[in-house]
């Protein structure tokens, strides 16, 4: 089946799969497959001349010493590990996306930059060791303190702060690339027909009746 | 050597129109399929969005992740502008708060608006006698009903038949089905005496009769990007590209029309306007001036068009230009369903307009503010964008995990990552948006003291919430709280006096009207009951600034019929060679 048949077979009109085959032409749009997650650069198709000067320069700076990086890395994958479903935060490029978005929102650069610093402070203190060169062991310990703002030991609220901003901006992150969109299973963004919830589901909760 | 000069158009043409959203579209469309030769200036950029839209998109094609850093709605949004432009201020007066959003583009902020379609209703359009409060409009319901209609069938509209008293139905065509969130809220909402009905949008949920350059929908639930296929209204998609193909209308993108221009009797013989590519000024001549650059735009113009036949501003001989400003007021709340975590997946995208909304039903005499407001209601497996799964530590420790035991709040690592599996499509959201009383002392003028980037003096806002409007939000609260509770969610505490009850500010909502109102005496309004100003019989509004008072409903629709309305009339007295 062609792409075109296919869109009648999920039942477009004709009129509107025609048209939207042409407004997605090769060239003029690119598909979900051709993306990869790794290109942080984005395509310039419908954007203002503004917005495409300023992400490029935001793309081109460079926020986090190589040290922080390294730490953000490692508490990405603490909060996203991978698993027998998806791949960690690191493999999502969650740490590129960290450094973008702290750049594009400088509201997150005090609460990023100080929270690394007071994290590796506590760890020093610890353990002799930045976050980074302590043991999975110690570093584990150490989340595990700063992880449930609910039980936090007086003095360390500012460690639950950053954590939180930390677990926010990793899943965030990993849930919109295409690893994390497969994981959580979003089935959209693509032509079809909306005719309600499916049968089954509505027997499954019972809604039969209120639609 | 001066390198600034008045560039003057020898042509003139029969109407220039200032705009390009719903009320400029719509005339230029209707002028230019009955043969005129019209002029439309648009102060943004062209946008088609068979081309320019960022449908379909994926979240990883934004390095924000669509976030509203550069474009208030975020990266996708169908709209060039926000509540802030680079190089346009305006200003508030004595610390009162007003937030203008404007988009520059073609169509305008037709491009990402919600599609939500509402007709006014006739307590809207005469409400004086309901409560005392507020200026009735010179026309009815009856008046404006045969536009409606034309519009419904013109551009597409999907609802339901309910013979409500001041919810009039239109011509319709079927409504998108409820989401299985959407269920919940209409089952907890029937519980709680909350009225719900099918949503109202203008989105083709099937092929328009009789027009076959638009097509049908495809639900993908993105109307605010702009479609693609012409399947939901934009200006631009609908009216502007369509009136072009008649050979009749031209437009002129980046131009930013300065001034209104009259001869020594008053009437207006064009516009000047600068060009935002060459930075040179304009001047183009036409038989009648239509504005419909929006309420704020469309009054600035007016103020800064002085002359000595117009010495308070054009069409201001009454003074009421800028005044009357109103938008709708807003309140919100979400929550989640617990019911439906780990929830079986299935492509719920729908359109991008509301399924379901619960309009204004209610009796006031026993409430302590005036007129209504309509919910509009949404949730479910939506399209992960910036801000997914924030805040997962305020809701994995309030239910149970998969094992039946609660779980400490917050955490990491493999049971936190099947937390957001979980949750997802659980979300649930619902916003009030309500009738504001136009009031003379909330108003828009231009500031003395500040000009734009290309030398126009810049409007200034002066804008408060009533109690009215602030009790209002808090009914809006108390109901939400009540929906919320039936349908089994969960959720936090009601916004409380502290936020006004989470009332926004005036301006977020983005449906500010009634500036340049109309009404039949020239003393208390600034233009006639056909948008036509009393003191300049060639010139006309088109946009939301006619408005008296605005009902609870959004304005789009009532902007389209009325300036179908003003085109009609332009062409009935053309014919009497009054204009």
């Amino acid at each position: 089946m062609n792409r075109r048949d296919s869109l009648k077979a999920i039942g477009l009109g004709t009129l509107s799969a025609t048209m939207l085959l042409d407004a997605c032409k090769p060239g003029t749009k690119k598909t979900a497959e051709d993306t990869n997650d790794e290109k942080i650069t984005p395509d310039e198709a419908g954007r203002l001349p503004e917005e495409i000067e300023r992400d490029k320069k935001l793309i081109a700076e460079k926020f986090f010493t190589d040290h922080e990086m390294a730490t953000i890395t490692i508490l990405g994958d603490i909060i996203i590990p991978k698993d027998a479903k998806s791949g960690s935060a690191s493999d999502a490029k969650v740490p590129e996306f960290i450094e973008f978005i702290v750049k594009d929102m400088p509201e997150h650069q005090t609460p990023m930059r100080g929270g690394l610093r007071w994290l590796d402070v506590q760890c020093l203190n610890r353990y002799s060791k930045t976050f980074a060169d302590a043991s999975y062991q110690q570093q584990i310990e150490m989340v595990t303190e700063i992880a449930y703002p609910n039980k936090v030991k007086p003095g360390m609220q500012q460690g639950v702060s950053f954590f939180n901003l930390m677990r926010n901006l990793t899943a965030t992150g990993f849930f919109t690339t295409k690893m994390g969109i497969e994981d959580i299973g979003y089935a959209g963004n693509s032509p079809g027909q909306w005719t309600g919830v499916p049968a089954d589901v509505l027997k499954h909760y019972g809604m039969e009746d209120v639609v | 050597m001066n390198d600034i000069q008045i560039k003057k158009s020898s042509q003139t043409y029969d109407a220039i129109i200032v705009g390009s959203g719903a009320g400029g579209g719509m005339a230029g469309y209707v002028l230019a399929h009955a043969g005129l030769k019209v002029l439309m200036l648009e102060a943004g950029p062209f946008f088609d969005p068979a081309k320019d839209s960022l449908q379909l998109k994926w979240p990883y094609e934004s390095p924000r992740r669509g976030a509203g850093t550069n474009r208030a709605f975020g990266d996708f949004d169908g709209a060039y502008g926000g509540w802030e432009l680079e190089g346009e201020p305006y200003t508030t007066k004595d610390k009162t708060e007003f937030h203008w959003f404007r988009a520059r583009m073609l169509g305008g902020r037709t491009n990402h608006w919600g599609r939500i379609s509402l007709r006014m209703g006739p307590d809207d359009f005469k409400g004086h006698h309901i409560d005392g409060l507020t200026d009735d409009w010179p026309i009815t319901y009856d008046d404006v009903k045969p536009f409606y209609d034309k519009v419904d069938r013109m551009i597409g509209v999907y609802g339901t038949v309910e013979n409500l008293p001041n919810e009039p139905d239109g011509i319709f065509l079927p409504p998108p089905k409820p989401r299985l969130n959407e269920l919940y809220i209409k089952k907890g909402a029937a519980k709680a005496g909350v009225k719900v009905i099918a949503g109202r949008g203008s989105v083709l949920t099937e092929a328009l009769p009789g027009n076959k350059d638009r097509g049908a929908c495809f639900f993908c639930g993105q109307c605010g990007r702009s479609c693609k296929i012409y399947g939901d209204f934009s200006s631009s998609s609908c009216l502007v590209i369509p009136a072009m193909k008649t050979g009749n209308l031209k437009v002129i993108s980046n131009a930013m029309v300065r001034e209104v221009l009259t001869d020594g009797s008053g009437q207006a013989t064009g516009v000047s306007y600068i060009s935002k590519d060459d930075m040179q000024e304009y001047q183009v001549k036409a038989g009648m001036v239509i504005l419909g650059a929006s309420a704020g735009e469309s009054a600035r113009l007016l103020l800064n068009s002085k002359s000595a036949a117009h010495p308070n501003g054009l069409a201001n001989s009454s003074g009421v230009v800028g005044k009357y400003l109103h938008d709708s007021t807003g309140s919100s709340a979400g929550g989640f369903l617990p019911q439906l975590m780990d929830r079986k997946r299935y492509n719920e995208d729908g359109v991008g307009s509301v399924h379901i909304y619960g309009p204004w039903v209610y009796d006031n005499k026993k409430l302590d503010f005036p007129r209504g407001y309509h919910i509009e209601f949404g949730g479910g497996m939506g399209m992960p964008g910036y801000g997914f799964g924030w805040d997962m530590q305020k809701m994995n420790g309030v239910v149970p995990g998969k094992d039946g035991k609660m779980k400490e709040a917050g955490g990491f690592g493999a049971s936190l990552k099947d937390d957001y599996r979980r949750f997802y499509g659980t979300g649930f959201g619902m916003a009030g948006r309500g009738m504001a009383i136009a009031r003379e002392d909330n108003y828009c003028e231009i500031d003395p003291n500040v000009v734009d980037k290309y030398g126009i003096p810049v409007l200034r806002f002066n804008y408060k919430w009533s109690d009215y409007e602030i009790k209002q939000a808090k009914h809006m609260q108390d109901t939400f709280q009540h929906v919320m509770h039936e349908m089994g969610a969960i959720y936090g505490p009601p916004h409380g006096p502290e936020t006004n009850y989470g009332l926004e500010a005036p301006g977020r909502i983005i449906h500010e009207v009634g500036t340049v109102r109309m009404g039949d005496d020239p003393k208390k309004s600034a233009l006639n009951k056909y948008c036509q100003a009393h003191d300049c019989k060639n010139l006309f509004v088109v946009d939301a600034a006619p408005f008296v008072q605005q009902g609870d409903k959004n304005a789009t629709w009532t902007i389209l019929a009325l300036s179908m309305r003003t085109a009609e009339y332009i062409l009935s007295q053309r014919k009497k060679l009054n204009v």
